[in-house]
C-alpha cells in the first residue's frame, strides 16, 4: 500500500509498485485528493486540467493517472519517501494565498487529547479566537 | 493564558480554539491538563494550521467572525520579545523588559475583548482591505516546506527516524524562518534542544529582525 497525505488527510492507496511516479485508479485518486480522472482530464469540481499533449503516456495509462506528474504540472508541491511508500501532496503557494486573501478563513479538523475531532466550521456563528501555542 | 478572558466574557458567541502545534499529544498534554480550558483545547501534530494560515511562531492567533470571515489574520498575539533581553549572568530579565511584556500581553487581550464586546465596530477589527494587507501569501519554497515537514513527521511516527528528520531539516532550509518547524524539529532531537545554545544562536542572528514581530494593534508598545 502506498500513503497519500493531502489537505483532505492521510489515505492508504493502491498504487502501482513498479512504476515511477505515482500511478492510481481514478477511484483511489479521488479518495486521496479530490482529483478523478474524467474525458476532460483530472478534474475536481468543475475544474478539469487536461492532459498535456504528446505527453499522455507521462499521466495516464490503463485507467490510471499518475497523480505525481499531474502534481507537477499543477505547480502544486509534493514530498516522497525514499522508497516512494508515503507521499506528501501539497496544495501551491498560490491557492493557498488566494484562499488567505479570499478572507474566508480555511476549515481544518483536528482532535483534541481525548481523539475528539473539532473542525473550526463547528463553530459558524461564533467568533472565533483561533490562537496557536506549544509545549516546546 | 486565554481561559481568563473566557471565563469573564461568557459569551456564548465567541469561542476560543487553541491549537497546541505539536508533534506529540504528550508533550502538550501536562500544560492542557493545567490549564483545563473549557474551550477547545486540539493538537496539531503535522502543523496544519500553520500551513493553512502561514503561520511561522507561537503564540500567533487568527480573529474570525460569526460568518468564517478573517477579521485579523495570522499575527503575533501579543507577546514581546523580553527573553532576548536575559541576562545569563543574572538569569533575569530587565524590568522594563518585564513590564513591556506584560503591557503588550494586557493590550492584545484587551483587543479581543473589545472586539467581542463590539464586533466589526472594534478599532481592532480589520476591514478587508485592510484585512488582505496585513496577509502574508507563503512562498513556493513555504509550500514545499510544508510537504517535507508533513512527510517528515509522518515517518517519525512510523519509527523511520533519519529519514524523519531528514525531511525535517530540508522543511527547516526551504522555510528558514519557520520558528514552528525548526523548535519542533530540534525537539525530537533532544528535549530542550528547541531553546538551547542553538537557539540562542539561531535567535542572536536575528540582529534588528524581531522574534515576535510587533502587532500593528492601537496601544501596542514599541
Amino acid at each position: 500500500m502506498t500513503t497519500i497525505l493531502s489537505d483532505l488527510g492521510d489515505f492508504s492507496v493502491a498504487a502501482a509498485a513498479a512504476k515511477e511516479g505515482l500511478w492510481l485508479s481514478s477511484a483511489e485518486a479521488a479518495k486521496a485528493t479530490g482529483w478523478s480522472l474524467q474525458p476532460e482530464g483530472l478534474c475536481r469540481g468543475n475544474i478539469c486540467v487536461p492532459v498535456p499533449s504528446g505527453r499522455e503516456a507521462d499521466f495516464v495509462a490503463d485507467g490510471s493517472v499518475n497523480l505525481a506528474a499531474f502534481w507537477d504540472h499543477l505547480d502544486k508541491p509534493a514530498a516522497r519517501s525514499k522508497d516512494g511508500d508515503i507521499w506528501a501532496l501539497g496544495e501551491a503557494a498560490a491557492d493557498r494565498a488566494e484562499s488567505l486573501k479570499s478572507l474566508d478563513a480555511p476549515d481544518f479538523t483536528l482532535p483534541d487529547l481525548d481523539g475528539t475531532n473539532h473542525s473550526l466550521s463547528d463553530y459558524r456563528g461564533s467568533k472565533v479566537l483561533l490562537a496557536t501555542w506549544a509545549s516546546w | 493564558m486565554w481561559q481568563k478572558l473566557y471565563d469573564e466574557l461568557q459569551d456564548p458567541n465567541f469561542i476560543i480554539i487553541a491549537v497546541a502545534m505539536d508533534s506529540r499529544a504528550d508533550a502538550a498534554r501536562p500544560w492542557i491538563e493545567q490549564a483545563a480550558p473549557t474551550y477547545p483545547a486540539l493538537i496539531d501534530r503535522d502543523h496544519r494550521v500553520a500551513e493553512l494560515y502561514n503561520m511561522v511562531n507561537v503564540p500567533q492567533a487568527v480573529w474570525i467572525d460569526e460568518d468564517g470571515r478573517i477579521v485579523r489574520p495570522a499575527e503575533n498575539a501579543g507577546a514581546f520579545e523580553a527573553f532576548r533581553s536575559l541576562d545569563f549572568e543574572t538569569m533575569t530579565v530587565p524590568e522594563d523588559k518585564q513590564a513591556t511584556a506584560a503591557a503588550a500581553k494586557a493590550t492584545y487581550v484587551a483587543a479581543v475583548r473589545d472586539w467581542v464586546l463590539t464586533g466589526s465596530d472594534s478599532v481592532h477589527a480589520f476591514g478587508a482591505d485592510q484585512a488582505r494587507g496585513h496577509t502574508a501569501a507563503p512562498s513556493a519554497e513555504i509550500a514545499q516546506a510544508h510537504c517535507h515537514f508533513r512527510l517528515g513527521q509522518y515517518l517519525l511516527r512510523q519509527g523511520r527516524e533519519g529519514e524523519g528528520v531528514e525531511q525535517l531539516v530540508e522543511a527547516s532550509r526551504l522555510h528558514p524562518t519557520s520558528w514552528n518547524i525548526w523548535r519542533q524539529a530540534a525537539e525530537i532531537n533532544d528535549m530542550g534542544l528547541a531553546a538551547g545554545p542553538e537557539f540562542w544562536a539561531r535567535v542572536n542572528a536575528l540582529g534588528d529582525d524581531h522574534y515576535y514581530p510587533p502587532v500593528d494593534m492601537a496601544g501596542m508598545p514599541e
